[in-house]
């Protein structure tokens, strides 16, 4: 078939033509390609190599361990102690149910908590770990660990955990972390990522709570490369974090040790404060609990018991409860009126054993009276007609002022749960928040420290300290926090003439030793360790004209809840004064039956640095301490050996 | 003209053809299956023996295979296009029947030394048996009705045989690689112009159905499309490849993660990465300066081949060379369009940078078919 040259060339030419425009279109096209490429490689690459980063880096967080809280001396009262847990991979176990049967035959194991951790494993990832049981004993997790072969996806893991080792000791004072909760996340505002994970420890109460933020220290990370299906295919860079700042208190381990065996079986609490420092040297409050059951989250009926006693445990009586503070409260009545001029030295007024105010009568505790009392009888022998008398002189104001001056009524910057400010009233708080007028007798009830006046321990162990030192004194908790000293300046002296101060204290020594002296029975017979003190007996009950006429009701005969509270404040020595105390037992009775012989128990015990001769206690009472001191289980804490690696 | 009308003095004969090769053509191919080498290394975290060593042994089988074709006249080439895209039709129907089901399609057959993919086979023998067809038809005829009727039902016939296998993206290429032919023999615009008037008013109509009572497609399929048109819509799910196709692509940014260290790639994010994804590893280790180099390199294979057609005086060579030319530039073209999120993902692999034994194979094959196009045109009379 041949052609004709002509249309030869003429097929030809529209072949090469179209061709022309085929490859034209096919550049045409790459180019557009090319564009494509760099529109997503060089436009937008950054974009791109932010999501690739995303895809490809995992961080996980690494929890840092909490600080570690110590005494004064270097006992350790909250430890992290290792906690063996076991975690379960799904990816790994394969028949998870068949790895759990066997695991059960292996290791007892919670059910309520394992089905908790297979709806959570459910939930997550195959690849994420889960924690199928915690706290395990040493037995069971070799036990698994030996077994591991036989369990595939099981791993037996070690973690930290807080732990208390003097258990109830010193749990009002530093608290105890828990599992974070959603109502705790709910309260802080941008929370840690830390808090994310899952049963992460927190400080619930307490120094715990207060110095949360330094004691947790801050997360650390390991950015890990995951493949595309998750898994962790490298570590690429580890940020093991900031561990948690250790805390030192001012508190000594073994003295509150001692406070806490003393005042055990009561509703008490107990101060101690140096009176060169404001170290609180012993917060102790009674019943105690023991914070390692809320570490791990205590259990309801646990926590029902502790709710349900009439006790209270789980108050922090020291700062928290707040008592009418009785006869304490007249040194600060006496000190204003000195201060303010209104009553000298010898002035003497005279007690019937009541004072008639208008139609209302106050009477003193003695229903017969004291007779001629002046500034330091009063004291001594507690007599409140004195003060029924020299409080109007003085007015509420000025005597609010000096408790304030001396530390009562204000609330004391210490990092403890629920500190109360305590109330030191004005006519101008009964005014605003009971909407009446301040009358006479409210002076008067005031001016034995009844009424509407509120302290707390803490508060009396400052304001005792304060008259004992002459200083204004602060209460410090906080000793070193991450290695640093925390506060501990010198004090600036109090804006009282010292002689006043003089006086007080002399009245306060004859209270524990002169003849005459309400706590005279709880005095200190070895020369230098004498203290110097004062009781109260606040009434948590109106007593009736009619109950007056037919005679009072004795404490013993009350039940517990209407029995009086027993107070002592004391400082000793009396001449060179160190340690100052308060002491409160709830409905204890009398404060000078109650309340004193505990403090001087301390107080000595304060001063020889552990359990005292019996030589120091007056010679009729040694058959009775030594009974009660044999009755005491004291754990003799001791700092631990120089070179303890920490956990 | 036809085969018969050459003048066989101007063609080299004997081993004098080597010299008539057209070399930087066969330099280029050794250079792009390199570059195939070096990601397949990359891809399998430095192991030789896993793709690498295959790859290497099947473009040498391949190479040897380009020469042998290329010494045999391309007259002959032409005789025997009918033969070969009858065998190919054979093969495919045989795939129906004996054929290994691999990846969800049955695709292979077994041959003993290789696993044959006989619709990469039929890529070539189509566009042989249509550039026979137009040097054997009046080239006054080529837009006659009756006439491209034919060619079309050579076309469709290996397109319907792949789709029910189902191999979208070959039949995709069949149907263009064909379709081009026909373009480049002279078929009327009116043809090209009415069918792509037609597809585009299918498309739209299509769309505008959607929610309306005469849908034309399922609810699951418009899903998608709509899954393919942005892909983050479900990024766990279909468009879970193309995402991470897209990311580890654009991460490469200008100048690439260096050799060996694209993430993307190394931790399994991509899809069938030492396949028809390699194209991202490539631009993800290699930036913007490799993905585009690569694209020079196809392009200048292009250039050459079209060149190279230019030249020659018979209808089929020219319309030959013009074919396997655009088959190549349908397969990258559509690759990296498929990884960079510009058309939905087929499977379609990048030609001789892919692993794959049948594509390396068969493309040598065909530039076989071009170099013996090449020594065999004749010169200056």
């Amino acid at each position: 078939m041949r052609q004709h040259p002509k249309e030869l060339e003429e097929t030809q030419r529209l072949t090469t033509r179209r061709g022309l425009v085929l490859g034209g279109l096919q550049l045409g096209f790459m180019g557009l390609l090319g564009f494509r490429m760099r529109q997503m490689q060089i436009e937008e690459a950054d974009q791109y190599r932010l999501l690739a980063e995303e895809n490809r880096i995992n961080v996980r967080l690494i929890a840092p361990p909490r600080g570690i809280i110590y005494d004064r001396n270097g006992v350790i009262i909250a430890d992290n102690s290792q906690n063996y847990r076991i975690v379960i991979v799904r990816e790994d176990a394969g028949d998870v149910d068949q790895v759990i049967a066997k695991l059960k035959s292996i290791i007892t194991l919670d059910e309520t908590e394992l089905q908790r951790a297979l709806k959570e494993m459910y939930r997550r990832s195959p690849f994420v770990p889960v924690t199928l049981a915690d706290r395990l004993s040493w037995e069971d997790f070799s036990r698994v660990a030996v077994n591991s072969p036989a369990l595939p996806g099981i791993t037996p893991e070690v973690g930290l955990s807080r732990y208390y080792p003097m258990t109830g000791d010193f749990a009002h004072v530093i608290g105890y972390v828990g599992p974070v909760s959603d109502y705790d996340l709910s309260q802080i505002e941008d929370p840690d990522p830390l808090l994310q994970i899952p049963k992460f420890q927190i400080g619930k109460v307490g120094v715990e709570k207060k110095l949360e933020v330094p004691l947790r220290g801050s997360a650390g990370n390991s950015r890990i490369e995951v493949n595309a299906a998750g898994r962790v295919m490298r570590e690429l860079e580890r940020d093991p974090g900031i561990a948690g700042q250790d805390l030192q208190l001012t508190v000594d381990a073994r003295l509150q040790n001692f406070v806490q065996e003393r005042l055990r079986g009561e509703s008490a609490a107990c101060v101690v404060m140096d009176c060169e420092n404001g170290d609180l040297l012993a917060l102790g409050s009674a019943p105690a609990f023991d914070p390692n059951l809320f570490v791990r989250g205590i259990s309801s009926t646990d926590y029902q018991v502790l709710t349900q006693d009439r006790y209270v445990p789980l108050r922090n009586k020291t700062v928290q409860g707040t008592y009418p503070p009785g006869s304490t409260y007249k040194m600060i009545v006496a000190l204003a009126a000195l201060d303010a001029g209104v009553v000298g030295y010898r002035e003497t007024v005279w007690c019937p054993g009541f004072y008639q105010l208008g139609r209302r009568r106050f009477h003193c505790w003695k229903r017969g009276g004291h007779g001629w009392m002046n500034l330091e009888d009063s004291l001594v022998q507690s007599c409140d007609c004195y003060y029924y008398d020299i409080s109007q002189r003085v007015g509420i104001d000025r005597i609010s002022a000096m408790a304030n001056k001396l530390g009562c009524g204000m609330r004391h910057d210490i990092p403890m749960s629920a500190v109360a400010e305590g109330l030191a009233p004005t006519q101008q708080w009964k005014q605003v928040r009971r909407g009446e007028p301040w009358r006479i007798g409210d002076t008067l009830n005031a001016s034995i420290g009844q009424g509407f006046t509120l302290t707390s321990p803490l508060q009396l162990a400052v304001y005792t300290a304060r008259v004992a030192s002459g200083k204004a004194l602060v209460p410090r908790l906080v000793k070193t926090l991450g290695g640093e000293e925390n506060g501990g300046e010198d004090a600036p002296a109090l804006d009282i003439r010292p002689g006043h101060l003089r006086a007080i204290r002399e009245a306060m020594y004859k209270v524990s030793n002169g003849r005459r002296g309400t706590a005279r029975r709880s005095r200190v017979v070895a020369e230098g360790q004498e203290i110097a003190g004062k009781t109260g007996t606040s009434q948590v009950r109106n007593i009736t004209a009619a109950e007056r006429a037919q005679g009072v009701w004795k404490n013993e005969d009350l039940p517990w809840e209407r029995r009086d509270h027993a107070l002592f404040v004391a400082f000793a020595p009396y001449d060179k004064p160190k340690y100052a105390i308060s002491v409160v037992v709830e409905h204890g009775g009398g404060g000078s039956k109650a309340a004193a012989p505990v403090a001087r128990d301390i107080l000595l015990f304060a001063q020889y640095g552990g359990l005292p001769p019996l030589e120091a206690y007056p010679s009729g009472q040694h058959d009775e301490i030594r009974e009660r001191f044999e009755g005491l289980t004291l754990s003799d804490p001791r700092p631990p050996a120089p070179g303890r690696s920490r956990a | 003209m036809s085969y018969l009308e050459y003048n066989i003095k101007t063609v080299p004969t004997g081993a004098r053809k080597v010299f008539f090769l057209n070399w930087p053509l066969i330099l280029l191919l050794a250079a792009v299956s390199s570059v195939g080498f070096l990601m397949l290394y990359s891809v399998a975290g430095g192991a030789v023996g896993r793709w690498t060593e295959p790859q290497m042994q099947r473009f040498g089988m391949g190479m040897v295979a380009m020469f042998i074709v290329a010494m045999i006249p391309i007259w002959f080439w032409r005789n025997v296009a009918v033969l070969a895209y009858i065998g190919s039709l054979l093969l495919l129907l045989a795939v129906e029947f004996f054929g290994t089901v691999g990846m969800g399609a049955q695709r292979w057959i077994d041959l003993g030394f290789m696993r044959l993919q006989p619709s990469e086979v039929t890529k070539i023998t189509v566009v042989m048996v249509l550039a026979a067809y137009y040097d054997w038809l009046d080239p006054k005829k080529v837009s006659h009705p009756f006439w491209v009727l034919l060619p079309v039902v050579l076309i469709i016939v290996p397109t319907g045989l792949t789709l029910i296998q189902p191999d979208l993206g070959t039949a995709i290429l069949l149907l263009a690689g064909g379709a081009i032919v026909m373009f480049v023999a002279g078929v009327s615009w009116w043809y090209f112009g009415t069918i792509i008037a037609g597809g585009v008013g299918a498309i739209y109509s299509v769309f505008a159905s959607r929610g309306q009572s005469w849908q034309l497609l399922e609810d699951y399929q418009f899903r998608r499309i709509d899954t393919f048109l942005d892909p983050s819509k479900d990024p766990l799910g279909a468009g879970y490849h193309i995402t991470q196709s897209k990311i580890a692509l654009g991460s490469g940014g200008f100048s690439g993660r260096g050799f060996m260290q694209g993430t993307q790639s190394r931790l399994n994010f991509l899809p069938e990465k030492h396949t028809d994804f390699i194209f991202t590893t490539l631009a993800e280790e290699f930036g913007f300066v490799g993905a585009a180099s690569l694209l020079v390199l196809y392009g200048l294979i292009i250039f050459f081949c079209i060149a190279s057609a230019m030249t020659m005086k018979d209808r089929f060579s020219a319309l030959l060379v013009y074919g396997i030319a655009a088959t190549f530039f349908l397969y990258f073209a559509v690759n990296m369009s498929m990884v960079m999120g510009l058309a939905p993902v087929v499977g379609v692999p990048l030609p001789l940078v892919s692993y794959g034994g049948s594509a390396m194979l068969v493309l040598l094959t065909a530039f076989g078919l071009v170099q013996s196009a090449h020594v065999h045109r004749p010169r200056g009379r």
